[in-house]
């Protein structure tokens, strides 16, 4: 008898535990956003959607951006070239820290106005300091100052990068011609890779980026410049949507001072080749064995 | 164990696409190579006069307008007494030059090379390239001066800057500038100095 009253009670205590448990597993559910669709929630890896998924993928992602932001947009599934490898250099002889470069990739890669982000940080850094962490970001003087260096850094494009191997649901990975890209509707925002990044290059989505119709990038691709949704990591991805079909980066074509080179490292006679082959370039933190795509070189 | 395995095999699965079709686009036509032009600023063979357009830029007047021809008196139009008028804007700070240096004295509309051929405006490059010999072969190799356009040049034209639309001929050293507003970070990195 009491045996049994002891079982009841316990059945009792565990129906309660179970609903609460129920409840709890269900609360995301309640808590759902009002802008994510079924489909969206749904949606497969990048890698996983054949061809007609991708184009219905990309033009409920159009229509969203029209719903939410006013804009009409195109964005396109932008894939590379073959036999074409990317590489940048970056003449520090000749950058004055303008800033021209981050403002160019703040308009082209549709970055949150009110923070004015971007995928590009130029550091200032007293002459003959190699001293990175003294360097400054914030600088609001005329440039370029007397006794200072100027260092822009963005995504190095790593050939073994560390934010690809720390990422627990390959939301990001490395492209065929070099690019490291996120698939931002497969991204859970865990921010691993931000702190994995030695180079600090990555952003975090910590609203959803606010940008006037009016100013919106309407050439889109969906790994790089399309709007980002809040909760995601983004970062530079060399222009892609661009550079893909053969254009120059929307940095490099702002830079004033011409200290930006970009190509195929595949094709012997590009700019890239010839900085490579004839200028002292280097990379930032070689010692990590990061590899890195993006290199630097001084005229002299 | 074999669960693991079984795992392993799945990440390895995962790695490609499962249309392949989508690993690349479509490989470009060997179509001929576009040209890479170098764009000719109408401020050459001009020179800035104190009074300012609408958006306060100086109002520039070619060279012809007063030099109307070859000889070092033709001069047809304005202040034939007084230069200091018309070139009392040009601040000459390049190296200790004189305007000879550069200017065909015979021939105002011109320029010269350090052998004596007379050259147009639009080639100044060239008389840049005589004394900036690496520069210009920085230039030649793509890895120095400013440029638009497509970096592949099958698929489109690319547009270099002029010498002069960096460096004012008669006083190089880019002025300062006010640099673009900063990004409002999060997290500044690194610590800034006034911290
Ligand atoms: S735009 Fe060019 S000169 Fe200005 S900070 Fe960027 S790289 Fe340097
Ligand atoms: S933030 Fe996104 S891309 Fe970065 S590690 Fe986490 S899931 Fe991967």
């Amino acid at each position: 008898m009491e045996d049994t009253s002891r079982r009841t009670t316990l059945k009792a205590l565990g129906a309660t535990l179970g609903a609460a448990a129920f409840a709890r597993a269900m609360a995301p559910l309640a808590a759902w956003p009002e802008d994510l669709s079924i489909d969206e929630l749904l949606q497969r890896h990048y890698k996983e959607l054949s061809r007609d998924d991708m184009v219905r993928v990309l033009r409920r992602l159009e229509q969203e951006t029209l719903d939410q932001y006013g804009a009409v947009v195109t964005i396109d599934d932008v894939r590379p070239i073959p036999e074409v490898q990317f590489g940048y250099a970056l003449n520090l002889s000749v950058c004055v820290g303008c800033r021209k470069c981050a403002e160019a990739c703040h308009v082209e890669n549709n970055h949150d106005r009110a923070t004015n982000q971007s995928y590009i940080r130029v550091l200032e850094i007293k002459n003959g300091s190699v001293d990175l962490a003294m360097g400054t970001v914030d600088y609001d003087h005329a440039v370029p100052k007397k006794g200072r260096s100027y260092m822009p850094v963005q995504c190095h494009q790593c050939d073994n990068a560390p934010c690809v191997s720390v990422c627990p649901i390959e939301a990001t990975w490395k492209e065929p011609d070099g690019i490291v890209v996120v698939d931002y509707n497969w991204c859970i925002g865990c921010r691993y890779c931000e702190a994995a990044c030695p180079y600090h290059a990555r952003r975090f989505n910590w609203h959803k980026p606010e940008i006037p119709a009016e100013e919106i990038n309407p050439d889109q691709a969906y790994l790089s410049n399309r709007v980002r949704p809040q909760g995601v990591m983004e970062k530079c991805t060399f222009c892609l949507h661009r550079t893909r079909k053969g254009r120059l980066p929307a940095c490099l074509e702002a830079c004033p001072t011409g200290a930006r080179v970009f190509g195929n490292m595949l094709d012997p006679n590009s700019e890239i080749r010839w900085v490579l082959e004839n200028k002292r370039t280097f990379v930032l933190k070689e010692d990590l064995g990061t590899r890195p795509r993006f290199f630097y070189f001084f005229d002299k | 164990m074999p669960l693991f395995t079984a795992l392993t095999l799945l990440l390895a699965c995962d790695q490609g696409f499962v249309d392949p079709s989508r690993e690349y686009g479509p490989p470009v036509a060997d179509a001929p190579a576009k040209v890479s032009r170098v764009h000719v600023p109408t401020s050459l063979g001009a020179v800035d006069t104190p009074r300012r357009d609408i958006h306060g830029a100086p109002i520039g007047v070619s060279c012809a307008t007063c030099h109307a021809g070859p000889g070092e008196d033709a001069i047809v139009v304005g202040d034939e007494g007084n230069p200091e008028q018309m070139h009392g804007t040009i601040e000459l700070l390049h190296g200790g030059l004189a305007c000879d240096a550069c200017h065909e004295p015979t021939d105002r509309r011109l320029l010269h090379l350090a052998d004596g051929a007379k050259i147009e405006m639009a080639e100044a490059m060239k008389l840049c390239a005589q004394c900036h010999g690496p520069q210009a072969r920085d230039y030649q190799k793509g890895a120095h001066g400013g440029m638009t356009g497509y970096w592949d040049l099958r698929q489109g034209e690319r547009v270099r800057n002029h010498c002069v639309e960096c460096h004012a001929p008669h006083s190089p050293k880019p002025p300062q500038v006010q640099p673009a507003p900063r990004a409002v970070d999060r997290v500044v990195f690194p610590a800034s100095e006034t911290h």
